[in-house]
């Protein structure tokens, strides 16, 4: 009851404030009444009565105050008062509260949108039990290289590895869905039963693999994601011990995954089927699997790797696969490592530079509140000579900066949600974990705590200076006090400022040369007007090779009608698209080491359509068919390392297929082609027909060009193949031209970030110069004035504040070059192409910082320069 | 002869008020006359004090508080004591009690 009596009276008081202090005086004015009447009673003459009554109520305005001071909700009303006040202060200096609030917003913003992107792929365990457990194993070449593992040395270290609770295989896989009216191709993967297991996931419904049916010629079953299940199945679950049509085979569904599961190993995999794999194939020995392991309780990635290599070796010594290079080196490493490889690097650079702007956010500031110190010291002197109290002065300004922090929190918030999705959508295609990028509170929260103390501490400096100094003194000579030791503070930040801006635009200038660099380097074709896609063929009808070829002729013929194409060719496998399908090559009379080439088995218009150049030889025409003798082509690379003085024409060789098989005759060699990516260098390659080549692909790729606006082309082509037969799928639509670029999809990411921090550092440092130095003119201008009085003419004190702000600016950029030469070794692996001390991007960055500066210090002392002495000195 | 007028002893005021409260309603200035008329003159109360009393005690819920015209013919802010109000007196009657008998009992003990 009390308690509700306290809230009700309290807001009430609060929400009428003006009858609440009527009620009060009403009554102190009925006591003073009282006692009157009463000093009246007694005889006294009305005047004497009146002065007995207010001698004995006191001073009654006090006592009106002490009434009204009690109760909680006056903390409230001074609060309110402050903020009511602190919302003034800052809608009166609108400039200075918009820059403070959007420094603020950006830095939060900033940092926040990294580290929440950050987070989860670098630092976040993954997202299975005992994650800390789970490591690839891997087969390191002779060079450090990476090579697939084997299912034969799977099946041997799952056997002896005691290092490992359980280990599995996986392989890609991307069966298409045939029982439905659309077919579709999913991504998936097959795995050994072991898969699930060894991730600690467990299916929400039905069951695991049994490893009883990963065996050759076991049950055909699949276990399918929630999203595919939901998508394709109507989320139906009743569907555990149905089948589902893939690829023309029916599979039984024996499981479908928790909603919640992100297979990193696969990101986009929808459906996972048994590998049952066999000793007894001859693929067991071939490079294609990748091998993960859960490491037993204790055991580390390094103990696990010594055990790993001796039995690796052990292994080889006794069963002597062919495909095995002895030198090869086993080692597991942790999942998490493994995951993030690619992307690390890069991100760590990314989380450091959204520091540094960061740092200038707290810079700027630090330096605008200092500014505005100085420009409210005399109001502070005022009001503690007017008798405000410490704590009063501190509290009032502590309102202000905290509103400031929350304004800009505020601001730094939305900044960091469409940072976020920003950066979702920005994120280079297949990096692991996207789906895990959420707003990071902590993040934020560090955001916000950071710049609010820097807010608070440098906030309440003038009240602190109030407080300590005389304010006689503040009072008169406030205005007088120039440049001093606050002074030399600003100028300090000012020039840390330049310099983080110049490393951060130093290195978004070395990453924008690199990018430039990538795009220049040629690739061996033209990737204009080419429209590519990939068709695939799908069930038992195309079993045999035979039908499969009729099919893809019968398509490439379809899509030559269509008018307004020039020319169109298939291939095995397409430049830069991520393909990469290499095969060993071994020239006759070679008795030693084989070539690792890529292989295109090609329709013979493939050269015209992708316009690549022959060097010597011939290309491939129509009479390089089925029976008639086998020829190839050869890359100008693998021409140069294999015959580096004599003609490689006529020379014969041998690819793939069975050792009794034909060789190949070289008849020509063509230009180098990127195949993997732009900055990659291996580009020794081998060129047959597809008739003549050992086997006929399931998936070929269509290169199409036009010399009109080619994507237009896209249905009527797609309608044309299906007009053969509108079953099979066709993938991948895209202009040659977009799988290019997005070949760079990561360095054009990072290079977004860098310019927007960079184009961050750079308004902030100028920002912040414009500040220091228009704080200076206006804190100067008596200064000024009795120069110019004293004969100074306008040139001399544009000149002088001009150099003083240049002189700033001048320090910066030293240091900041100094700074950019250190802090670009983290970034080399990144650049293409250029040095990390390249001199043009210096050049350019430093020009561009300076004409930048110079323009914030030039209107500050144009203004200095157009103070008028005689003015000035009247006001002082 | 009057006594020497004091200050209410620290801590008693709201008991005083509560008391004087529980004989009859009064408004501010009534409450006063009365303290310092039953303790003939001995306590004197500060008007500031009496009335910020009124306010923590109305918020405790121990008074309600009614704007009333007077004999005299004018308004005044009458108090009257709750039902709770009634039980903190007792409460702080029976522990006031309590204590002077207990400061009586020392100050009469012989060495």
């Amino acid at each position: 009851m009390s308690m509700w009596r306290q809230v009700t009276r309290g807001l009430r008081a609060l929400t009428h404030r003006h009858s609440a202090d009527r009620d009060i005086a009403d009554e102190v004015h009925d006591y003073l009444e009282h006692a009157k009447a009463t000093h009246l009673a007694r005889g006294l003459s009305a005047d004497a009565a009146l002065r007995a009554a207010r001698l004995e109520l006191g001073n009654i305005t006090s006592v009106n105050e002490q009434m009204r001071a009690y109760g909680w909700e006056n903390m409230i009303a001074t609060l309110l008062a402050d903020l009511r006040y602190a919302a003034r202060r800052l809608r009166s200096t609108p400039a200075f509260t918009t820059i403070v609030v959007l420094t603020l917003a950006i830095g939060i913003g900033a940092t926040t949108a990294i580290f929440s992107a950050v987070n989860p792929i670098l630092f976040e365990p993954l997202p299975y039990p005992g994650a800390h457990q789970l490591a690839m194993i891997l087969e390191l070449g002779r060079s450090g290289s990476r090579v697939d593992g084997t299912f034969g040395m799977y099946h041997a270290l799952s056997e002896r590895a005691r290092s490992f609770e359980s280990m599995a295989v996986l392989k890609p896989w991307g069966p298409t869905i045939t029982s439905a009216e659309h077919p579709e191709r999913l991504d998936g993967q097959l795995v050994s039963a072991r898969y699930f297991h060894a991730l600690g996931v467990i299916p929400s419904l039905g069951r695991d693999f049994r490893a009883s049916d990963d065996r050759l010629g076991g049950p055909k079953e699949v276990v399918i994601s929630d999203a595919l299940w939901r998508r394709r199945l109507a989320a139906d679950s009743t569907i555990i011990g149905h089948t589902v049509a893939l690829d023309d085979n029916s599979y039984t569904v024996i499981g479908v995954l928790p909603s919640g599961f992100d297979n990193v190993l696969t990101p986009a995999a929808e459906v996972w089927a048994l590998l049952q794999g066999d000793m007894s194939l001859g693929s067991a020995w071939g490079h294609n699997v990748r091998t993960v392991g859960r490491l037993r309780e204790g055991v580390t990635s390094e103990r696990a790797s010594q055990e790993l290599d001796m039995l690796g070796h052990a292994i080889l010594n006794e069963q002597h696969p062919e495909t095995y290079d002895l030198e090869t080196r086993f080692v597991a490493t942790p999942l998490r490592d493994d995951v993030t490889r690619a992307v690390k690097p890069a991100l760590l650079v990314i989380a450091g530079a959204v520091m540094l702007v960061l740092v200038i956010a707290c810079v700027n500031v630090t330096n605008l509140l200092l500014g505005q110190g100085v420009q409210r010291r005399s109001e502070f002197a005022l009001r503690a000579a007017l008798g405000a109290g410490r704590t009063r002065l501190v509290r009032q300004l502590l309102t202000e900066s905290l509103l400031l922090s929350l304004l800009g929190g505020v601001a730094g918030m939305g900044i960091a949600q469409l940072g976020v999705g920003a950066l979702v959508a920005l994120s280079p295609p297949g990096l692991a974990r996207v789906g895990a990028i959420h707003l990071n509170t902590s993040a934020f929260l560090f955001g916000v705590a950071i710049t609010t103390l820097i807010s608070i501490v440098f906030g309440l400096m003038p009240a602190l200076q109030a407080a300590r100094s005389d304010p006689q003194e503040a009072l008169q000579h406030g205005t007088l006090r120039t440049v001093g030791r606050r002074g030399r503070m600003r100028s300090t930040l000012v020039v840390a400022e330049v310099a983080i801006a110049i490393v951060l635009l130093v290195t978004s200038g070395l990453l924008y040369r690199s990018l430039n660099h990538l795009f220049a380097v040629p690739i061996g074709f033209d990737p204009s007007h080419l429209l590519t896609m990939e068709i695939q063929t799908v069930g038992h009808k195309f079993d045999a090779d035979s039908v499969r070829h009729a099919f893809f002729t019968q398509a490439l013929d379809a899509v030559l009608q269509v008018p307004g194409v020039e020319s169109a060719a298939l291939t095995s496998q397409l430049p830069l698209s991520g393909d990469g399908d290499a095969y060993g090559a071994r020239f006759e009379n070679d008795a030693t080491q084989g070539y690792d080439v890529f292989r295109y088995s090609v329709t013979p218009r493939f050269f015209e359509t992708m316009r690549l150049p022959l060097r010597s030889g011939r290309y491939l025409d129509e009479n390089d068919r089925g029976g008639a003798p086998p020829v190839a082509l050869i890359s100008e690379s693998l021409a140069k390392l294999r015959f580096p003085s004599e003609s490689p024409l006529g020379k014969r060789m041998r690819v793939a297929g069975s050792p009794t098989a034909q060789p190949y005759v070289i008849v020509g060699v063509v230009g180098n082609v990127k195949q993997l990516s732009l900055s990659g260098t291996q580009s020794e390659a081998v060129y047959t027909t597809t008739s003549q080549w050992h086997w006929e692909d399931a998936a070929q790729s269509l290169v199409i060009r036009s010399n009109g606006n080619i994507s237009v082309l896209a249905p009527t082509i797609r309608s044309a193949i299906w007009s053969v037969d509108k079953d099979q799928p066709i993938v991948r639509v895209a202009m040659m031209e977009d799988l290019l670029a997005a070949t760079a999809a990561q360095r054009r990411f990072a290079l977004t970030l860098f310019e927007a921090f960079a184009l961050a550092a750079i308004v902030l440092a100028t920002a912040g110069i414009y500040g220091v130095l228009s704080g200076g003119v206006a804190e100067r201008t008596r200064e000024i004035g009795v120069r110019s009085a004293l004969g100074a003419s306008r040139r001399d004190i544009l000149t002088l504040v001009l150099r003083q702000g240049m002189t700033l600016t001048a320090i910066g950029i030293a240091i900041g070059v100094l700074g950019a030469i250190a802090a670009t070794r983290s970034i080399t692996a990144m650049l293409f192409g250029v040095s990390r001390l390249d001199p043009m991007t210096y050049v350019t960055v430093v020009a561009l910082l300076g004409a930048v500066s110079a323009i914030a210090c030039f209107l500050p002392a144009w203004r200095a320069a157009h103070i008028e002495p005689a003015t000035t000195l009247r006001t002082e | 002869m009057n006594e020497p007028s004091t200050d209410v002893i620290q801590g008693t005021l709201d008991m005083l008020i509560l008391k004087t409260l529980s004989l009859q309603p009064l408004h501010g200035f009534g409450i006063a006359r009365r303290i310092e008329q039953i303790s003939r003159g001995v306590f004197k109360v500060n008007p500031g004090s009496l009335l910020t009393a009124f306010q923590r005690l109305e918020r405790a819920a121990w008074l309600d508080a009614e704007w009333r015209q007077t004999e005299a013919g004018r308004r005044a802010k009458y108090y009257k004591l709750t039902r709770a109000g009634r039980k903190q007196l007792d409460e702080e009657t029976a522990d006031w009690t309590r204590r002077v008998a207990a400061i009586s009992r020392l100050l009469k003990a012989e060495a």
